[in-house]
């Protein structure tokens, strides 16, 4: 798995973060731009599925395949969940909730990162 | 939030919304771990699976305004992140493997810290309001 490619994920998640923080701090509801960007974050990580898929069988490593892609499955669960939060509640902590989930969506990815590599022992 | 005290509502999905972040990490961390490795420490996973239960009762009390179960589980948290980070600190024998709570939950941003703080925070201001 590119460190590259899990770089560029996490930080287009933090940067739907900040987006999401300032609906909340505005006190907007939802907005159908939101709901792309969830989108597109989504379509990326099943993207990177596909690819950790294809690159676990290709390739000589000791990678923990129940602990890296239980973790993949985590990540690819939350960005629907933060959508459904988010439109069903009606004040501005609705967006404030896919703030969190976008948080959680870029730490999970540098420690699928440490999975895959060998390193890091957190989370 | 307004009229509205349910636990889960408004601030609440906030809450919630961690906590259930940390159940699941907590949990299917030390399931993991005692899966695959118990005997290497076993008193460090058996804790972090303690404290995995623990934050998803505190979610699904959270969740369905169960205030009762709310303050019992998010105040064993807090002892417990505290009496943790203590022996953490002092006694670093005892914990060949981190947990969630060592040194005051250094490895998740100090959020096991802070989150149970918060969590009495909301449970009590909401039960202000109502009565």
């Amino acid at each position: 798995m590119s460190s590259l490619v899990v770089y560029l994920t996490s930080a287009y998640a933090l940067a739907i973060a900040v987006y999401a923080g300032w609906h909340s701090w505005r006190g907007y509801r939802f907005s159908n731009p939101l709901f792309y960007a969830l989108a597109v974050l989504e379509v990326v990580l099943v993207g990177i599925l596909i690819g950790a898929i294809v690159a676990y069988n290709g390739r000589d490593h000791d990678v923990d395949p129940v602990l890296f892609f239980s973790y993949l499955a985590t990540v690819l669960v939350v960005p629907p969940v933060a959508v459904f939060w988010g439109v069903i509640e009606r004040s501005r902590w609705g967006t404030g909730v896919v703030v969190i989930a976008m948080v959680t969506v870029a730490a999970l990815m540098l420690r699928l990162q440490g999975i895959w590599s060998g390193t890091g022992s957190a989370f | 939030m307004s009229s509205d005290t349910h636990t889960s509502h408004g601030f609440g999905r906030i809450v919630v919304a961690v906590y259930a972040v940390f159940a699941l990490s907590a949990s299917a961390r030390s399931l993991y771990q005692l899966a695959t490795k118990a005997d290497e420490a076993p008193f460090a996973y058996g804790l972090s699976a303690l404290a995995g239960l623990v934050y998803i009762v505190a979610t699904y009390a959270l969740a369905t305004n169960r205030r009762g179960l709310a303050t019992w589980t998010i105040g064993f948290e807090l002892v417990g992140v505290v009496v943790v980070g203590l022996l953490t600190v002092f006694d670093e024998q005892l914990f060949p493997d981190a947990t969630v709570w060592s040194t005051f939950g250094i490895q998740y941003a100090f959020v096991p810290l802070l989150l149970p703080v918060v969590g009495l925070w909301w449970v009590f201001r909401n039960r202000t309001i109502r009565g």
